[in-house]
């Protein structure tokens, strides 16, 4: 909670300055921004590739549950596309939105370098919302829909920020599914955001 | 756009080769990337009268998109949670 309330204040911040412009327009920049973007992915890649121990704890889950990630994509997809008919944006563009599952910080950056503000804020704001409809909603969604559920709404922040709320709602024994789910999510985020941005 | 996910697959070989050494700085480095890139982010979206303008159609937009997929991974997973026997783990 903290942790995403000190990113958002950053954003913020910058927002403020950028309304009363009391920042020279070459700090914006896309050359800084990709520059900086490559030593966040390399960052983020060299974080996923230094814990193979990590992945050798996942051979408990029972075979079913670690098709969690692809169920949640593949509902996450399903639910964009029936809305999207809606909005002037293309399916494409609202299905990488949709990809960030709660990642709100990396897929609004890869979302704002490849398509631009505008799409890139929709995408902070959703995958906010989504992170904070998990965080309110998850005893809920476990009473309806079952024990995997709000780690599937959580998508992407079950390793980190709805971790706490899924072991208090699901129980103790989800913890490692939401380890994995979040891991698994965490490294899907680029490829498929990427994805959709290039069709 | 794929030189990004190609400095991420560097990073991951690079992390893979390094495991056996202690390396902890790395989560700070990448909350100060994420501190950056959001100010950035924020400052791109203060300066863009376009987007201030439209900030509230865009937020519904933005919930409507996070209400949708959000339901469609809970169907989803009551589907999949339906097919498993009670214990998650063996």
């Amino acid at each position: 909670m903290k942790g995403s309330l000190i990113i958002l204040s950053f954003f913020a911040t910058g927002l403020l300055l950028g309304l009363f412009r009391s920042i020279p327009a070459s700090w914006v920049s896309a050359d800084v921004s990709f520059f900086v973007l490559c030593a966040l992915m390399f960052s983020v890649g060299f974080s996923i590739g230094h814990k193979p121990d990590t992945i050798k704890q996942f051979r408990r889950i029972h075979s079913r549950v670690l098709l969690l990630p692809l169920t949640t994509i593949i509902g996450t997809c399903a639910g964009v596309l029936v809305i999207s008919v809606f909005f002037k944006h293309s399916a494409a563009e609202l299905l990488a939105v949709g990809s960030g599952f709660g990642y709100y910080s990396l897929s609004s950056i890869l979302i704002t370098q490849y398509k631009g503000a505008e799409l890139g804020t929709i995408a902070l704001l959703a995958n906010i919302m989504r992170e904070i409809l998990t965080l309110l909603f998850a005893p809920l969604m476990v009473r309806w829909f079952g024990n995997l559920s709000p780690i599937a709404a959580g998508g992407a922040t079950t390793m980190d920020t709805t971790f706490p709320i899924i072991v208090r709602t699901s129980g103790k024994e989800f913890s490692i599914v939401s380890i994995y789910n979040g891991f698994i999510m965490d490294f899907s985020v680029p490829f498929i955001v990427t994805l959709f941005c290039s069709l | 756009m794929f030189i990004v996910l190609a400095f991420m697959f560097a990073g991951i070989v690079a992390g893979y080769l390094l495991r056996n050494r202690k390396i902890r700085f790395q989560n700070g480095l990448i909350l100060t990337f994420i501190w950056v890139l959001l100010f950035l982010l924020g400052l791109e979206v203060g300066m863009n009268d376009n987007v201030v303008r439209k900030f509230a159609s865009l937020g519904f937009e933005a919930a409507v998109i996070a209400i949708a997929a959000t339901f469609g991974s809970i169907v989803a997973a009551k589907l999949l949670w339906g097919r498993i026997p009670k214990s998650p783990s063996d």
